[in-house]
């Protein structure tokens, strides 16, 4: 197929579409809104449905109705608009409902600004709303490879009966890049016996996320702890590069990644160090072994987290080297990108610091 | 081959605009491209800039801060973007709305008379396209038959008519920022 030069929000609605996406429900809000544009006009197209609801609260909710009724769903907001979405995305999980949820980050807290940020790291990797459960979140670093794991995003939850987020920022929505349309999603979707409303099942559905007994609610999150568990075990995606011998390793995700990975190969000649990436590509689960690997080798000082956030995502590092090596941070926030040169400095301070 | 590329003007004279047909034209011709806007509460008459990345190898990062061509299309373009320019490179100038001249010495400065050559032509709205001329012409990265393909295709038959116009200011571009260079 050819490529096409997409917009990061189109690309990751029209993706959804390919993957039998066919039915959104959303509010508007930047730096988002080309995803609900794009599918108030492709989903009349494909015989979907597209509503803009009055608010996010009800939007989360449509798309729970939705999922119960056993449909292909998705919802998209950005970082204010997915705090509001919360207690329905709590409920969904309670349910094992299937939905993709995307995020496309923006500065905050509050209304923040509009413009590219890392900070609903916490918010996107601990669960989000409240109780103890998880969600599979893939973080994407370009336009295909959102593309290519939307795809994977709507069989994962069907698989695991479970929301999944994509977890992008304002860059990654709005740059424009050449991209090779997935093709459209071949056989039947996945057979829901448990839903809602569908003829084949006999006697009622219940879709539900209440446990009055505390026996049986625990024995429900003992079942959704060993999805996780095995979402932990097949499902950890990650990327090293040039890691091998390396001094300092870097760890970033999404497009701070690419950033990284310029600053990682430019290093040798810019600051006469080797510097590896560790790219996180499901953030949830977090790929401790890649990096725990990375670190343990010999040749390297140190490892640093780079995230446009205060340091969220270097707990989880901070986890995974379990102390073997020193972690250090780098950080903007509030919608700053941070420049290779910030990085690039960051690591030569980092490396004077420690000898 | 690494051209990157920051495009900057008013919102509505078509710096987007160009900064697309950048990225079109060179995926066309197979090389790496990306294009970043600006966005935000913008408007008409607001700034407006975008980043565009054209390379043979695979594309990092895509904004640019050093840039090998910054194209101006007004003041508070060149105020706050000739600094971004590499040392040695060029920055392209709409001097019909720019009455100043660059102040640093180490980068190659085009003065384009481009709302002035667009009005020659019978049509301001295709300054825009003036100014991609001039990149072309002294880049010699893309090649303008692709360029002018895509604009083919974004205007259909119902506006096809307005490609020899186009065609014409981005020769235009092209000679003028040339002669300059000598």
């Amino acid at each position: 197929m050819a490529k096409k030069l997409m917009k990061g929000n189109e690309a990751i609605a029209e993706a959804a579409i390919q993957a039998g996406c066919r039915f959104f429900f959303g509010y508007p809000i930047t730096p988002q809104n080309e995803i609900p544009e794009y599918m108030a006009k492709r989903m009349p197209q494909v015989g979907g449905c597209f509503v803009q609801a009055e608010s996010e609260v009800s939007a989360i909710n449509m798309v729970y109705g939705a999922a119960g009724a056993g449909a292909r769903v998705m919802t998209s907001s950005s970082s204010p608009g997915i705090s509001l979405k919360q207690e329905g995305i709590s409920y969904a999980v309670g349910a094992e409902l299937p939905m993709v949820v995307v995020n496309i980050v923006r500065g905050g807290p509050g209304l923040g600004s509009i413009q590219p940020a890392q900070s609903d790291y916490y918010q996107a990797t601990r669960g989000g709303g409240h109780g103890d459960y998880r969600m599979l979140c893939y973080a994407p670093s370009s336009v295909q490879e959102a593309v290519d794991l939307m795809a994977k995003a709507f069989d994962a939850a069907d698989e695991y009966r479970n929301p999944v987020m994509m977890l992008g920022d304002g860059m990654l929505g709005q740059i424009m890049e050449p991209v090779e349309m997935v093709s459209p999603r071949e056989g039947a979707l996945p057979e829901k016996t448990w839903a809602a409303g569908v003829p084949e099942n006999k006697g009622r559905a219940v879709i539900n996320s209440l446990f009055i007994d505390p026996i049986e609610n625990e024995r429900h999150n003992q079942l959704l702890e060993a999805k996780y568990q095995a979402m932990r075990e097949r499902e950890t995606l990650s990327e090293s590069i040039g890691t091998q011998r390396a001094e300092v390793i870097l760890v970033a995700y999404g497009t701070m990644a690419r950033i990284c990975e310029r600053a990682a190969r430019d290093a040798q000649k810019a600051i006469g160090a080797k510097v590896g990436l560790v790219r996180p590509v499901t953030v949830w689960p977090f790929p401790d072994d890649a990096i725990r690997q990375a670190a343990a080798q010999p040749s390297v000082k140190r490892v640093i987290a780079v995230e446009m956030s205060a340091g969220q995502m270097v707990d989880d590092v901070r986890i995974a080297v379990n102390g073997t090596k020193p972690v250090g941070f780098y950080g903007t926030t509030g919608g700053v990108v941070p420049t290779v040169q910030n990085i690039l400095d960051h690591i030569q301070a980092a490396l004077k610091e420690g000898n | 081959m690494e051209e990157t590329l920051i495009i900057a003007g008013f919102g509505g004279q078509g710096v987007q605009l160009i900064g697309q047909l950048l990225a079109k034209s060179g995926m066309m011709e197979g090389k790496f491209v990306s294009f970043l806007p600006s966005y935000g509460p913008e408007m008409r008459g607001g700034n407006s800039n975008c980043n565009v990345i054209i390379a043979d190898e695979p594309i990092c990062s895509p904004i640019v801060s050093q840039a090998s061509c910054v194209m101006a299309l007004n003041r508070p373009s060149l105020d706050k973007f000739e600094p971004s320019v590499q040392e040695g490179q060029t920055l392209l100038v709409n001097s019909s709305l720019v009455d100043k001249k660059a102040a640093r010495s180490d980068i190659q400065a085009l003065y384009i008379p481009a709302n002035e050559i667009a009005q020659e032509l019978g049509n301001v709205r295709v300054a825009n396209m003036v100014m991609l001329g001039a990149y072309l012409g002294v880049s010699g990265s893309i090649q303008v038959d692709s360029v002018m393909e895509n604009l083919r295709e974004m205007f259909g038959e119902r506006r096809a008519g307005l490609l020899p116009v186009n065609r014409e200011a981005i020769e235009r571009g092209a000679a003028c920022a040339r002669e300059q260079r000598g």
